[in-house]
């Protein structure tokens, strides 16, 4: 166990989480889960942010990773209540249900 | 002294004092609203019902701990956790004086003083809701969804209010650390008169003391906001299908919550530990005589032959009161007591409050509810924060 | 301690975040990704961004997950079921996605092999007035425009979802 951690090891773990936030995007089937997913790509990106930021020794990053959160905020509530107006018209949440453009 | 020593000893000292507050806050609240009542509250349980709040602890340890069938198992435990904890964590920033030192080792009298000291108060209240929701939607029953769904709704909509009203006093005392706000407001005008931020120049924050006191009366789901745990309403709310240790968790979390909430309201409007004159003119007595004043109450109703019934309890607690007058007399013990006083004064009033609004006000039926928070409270919160700014650029 | 510190939330972070990606039920996913927002908090905390923890915690587990777990609890759409997935995505996600991690995973140990260390404490620029200053100052444009677009975003969340009174 070092002294200190490494930077490395901050972008190591958010590219895991990136990776896994993608991998969640791909294969599940709730649309939600779906969503969740991208919100845990946005964590990762905000952790990358924060990482470089500490790196070059200025508050940029920090700033940018409040700029991702305020607009996975407004991302949040549209996605969500467009996944409400699908939900009242097709009655399911499957992501293979509702693929179609037509009833 | 090891800094991790003395973290721990101060860190087991302010939970054992705010665990026993709790027990008889209870108290306290049953006795003031029997008496508002015109009734006369616990009294069979130990002089005074004293000892109510421990026959009550035991009969909820003593009760069948049920785990009903079809809950999710996990998340019905985890939820009484998470509301203890979470109330608790926020004491571990609340300033309660100033450094002091005692046997040779010289400590502030506050766990820790983060830099962001405000806004980690509100991350921790903004994550109460969870604790709600959890046990509402596990429970797998439907008043227990409904109703921790109307009081997870209502939690969120007055964290606005709550945000703003914080906001203006932060704006006057320009840092975000809890000890900094209150060494901010540790000068007089004139020699006597107090500079806390409810009564301080720029903007006083009388209205801003009153909206953060509403809003957090939604914040920890008490009267007149208490629809979600109504009797009459929901059966119990979200904590219905909670019994024994459990159910205690989150009436724990729920008194723990009045607790820091009004510990925030006083380092944040009332002065904190600062005394309400300043000490070189004399208000290191002022303790002294109110106990004695007190003391001396007790004693004569303990005399008088009417209350032949309480005579031997009235005299004991007169006794003790004119105890704790002569504790503040002495020197080593003053330096930490007399910040502790005034703090605990300043918190027990607005306690008080809490409790007389209980026993006084109806509760708000649900879209009542909402729309107060949506229409009234937050444009007056904003307008609040945006007169402070006004005055305080214009006077800076 | 701060190498064991990291590992600890950067292992709970991990976990949490297969436990999304895993769970079958979306209550259960949202509130894995609640414990991933509040390991990355730490995390952020230990990169000296005290500003960014505080908000993490108040803006996206505090606010946005319960919007989510509001949604999933109102939709009570039920755990989820299993239909056929694209046979492109499951024959080429797996191995793409480990391509993407390995590319990114050497690139990182290339750069910053005798990297820089994260010490806690040597970064003070993260305090609230640093971040307000930056924000007030020199982003200025973006922080009035991002506001914009969230009075937008509320606005067309409120149009979408509102029901039409017969």
């Amino acid at each position: 166990m070092p002294q200190t951690t490494p930077l490395s090891w901050y972008l190591v773990l958010s590219a895991v989480l990136f990776v896994l936030g993608v991998a969640g995007f791909l294969f599940r089937r709730n649309i939600i889960t779906v969503f969740m997913s991208i919100e845990l790509m946005l964590n990762a990106v905000n952790l990358s942010f924060l990482a470089f930021s500490y790196h070059l020794k200025q508050v940029d990053g920090q700033v940018f990773a409040f700029f991702v959160m305020v607009v996975a905020a407004a991302e949040a509530a549209v996605g969500l209540a467009i996944i409400l107006v699908i939900f009242k018209n097709r009655a399911t949440l499957n992501v293979d249900d509702i693929a179609t453009m037509k009833d | 002294m090891n800094y991790y020593l003395l973290a721990v000893i101060k860190a087991v000292m302010v939970v054992a004092a705010v665990m026993l507050t709790l027990l008889y806050l209870q108290w306290i609240e049953r006795k003031i609203i029997a008496h508002i009542q015109r009734r006369l509250g616990p009294h069979r349980v130990g002089p005074h019902g004293l000892l109510q709040p421990i026959a009550d602890t035991f009969k909820l340890l003593i009760k069948e701990d049920l785990l009903p069938p079809g809950v999710n198992r996990f998340f019905y435990v985890l939820a009484p956790f998470l509301a203890i904890s979470l109330s608790l964590i926020s004491v571990s920033v609340i300033p309660f004086g100033p450094e002091i030192e005692v046997a040779g080792v010289k400590t502030w009298m506050q766990l820790t003083d983060l830099n962001i000291g405000v806004l980690f108060v509100l991350a921790i209240s903004s994550l109460t809701v969870y604790s709600v929701v959890l046990a509402g939607w596990s429970s797998n029953s439907k008043y227990p969804l409904l109703g921790a769904l109307r009081s997870a709704a209502q939690m969120i909509g007055y964290e606005l209010p709550l945000g703003m009203a914080v906001a203006a006093p932060l704006l006057m005392s320009n840092t975000l650390s809890l000890r900094g706000i209150v060494e901010s407001q540790n000068h007089y005008y004139g020699a006597f008169f107090p500079a806390w931020n409810v009564c301080r120049l720029p903007f006083p924050q009388a209205l801003g003391l009153i909206v953060f006191m509403i809003a957090v009366f939604a914040e920890t789901n008490r009267v007149p906001f208490d629809l979600p745990e109504a009797e009459s309403e929901l059966v119990a709310g979200f904590h219905t299908e909670y019994s024994s240790l459990k159910f205690a968790g989150f009436i724990m979390a729920e008194y723990a919550n009045m607790i820091t909430v009004c510990s925030m309201a006083t380092t944040l409007f009332l002065g904190g530990w600062l005394p309400l004159w300043p000490a070189r003119h004399g208000s290191d007595y002022f303790p002294v005589a109110v106990f004695v004043f007190f003391g001396a109450v007790a004693v004569y109703h303990g005399l008088h032959p009417a209350r032949r019934r309480d005579a031997w309890s009235l005299r004991g607690f007169g006794f003790l009161l004119w105890l704790a007058a002569g504790v503040f007399l002495i020197p080593p013990a003053r330096q930490v007591l007399l910040p502790l006083f005034w703090f605990l004064s300043k918190t027990c009033l607005l306690l008080f409050a809490f409790v007389w609004v209980r026993g006084t006000l109806p509760r708000f039926r649900y879209d009542q509810l909402m729309r107060f928070a949506w229409s009234f409270m937050f444009p007056v919160a904003v307008a609040n924060l945006f007169l402070t700014g006004l005055l305080v650029a214009l006077t800076s | 301690m701060e190498p064991a510190l990291f590992l600890l939330f950067a292992a709970v972070a991990v976990v949490c975040a297969i436990n999304v990606v895993v769970q079958r039920h979306p209550v259960s996913s949202a509130l894995a990704l609640i414990g991933v927002m509040a390991a990355l908090a730490v995390e952020y905390l230990l990169l000296g961004a005290q500003f960014i923890f505080a908000a993490q915690v108040i803006v996206y587990a505090g606010a946005i997950m319960v919007l989510f777990i509001f949604v999933i609890m109102l939709l009570n759409a039920g755990a989820e079921r299993r239909t056929h997935g694209s046979l492109i995505a499951r024959l080429f996600g797996g191995p793409l996605l480990a391509l993407l991690l390995g590319i990114i995973g050497s690139v990182v140990y290339v750069t910053f092999r005798r990297g820089p260390a994260v010490k806690f404490g040597a970064f003070t620029g993260g305090t609230a007035e640093h971040v307000g200053r930056a924000v007030f100052t020199t982003y200025l444009w973006p922080f009035e425009i991002t506001s914009v677009l969230v009075l937008i975003a509320i606005v067309g969340a409120v149009v979408l979802a509102y029901k039409e009174l017969e």
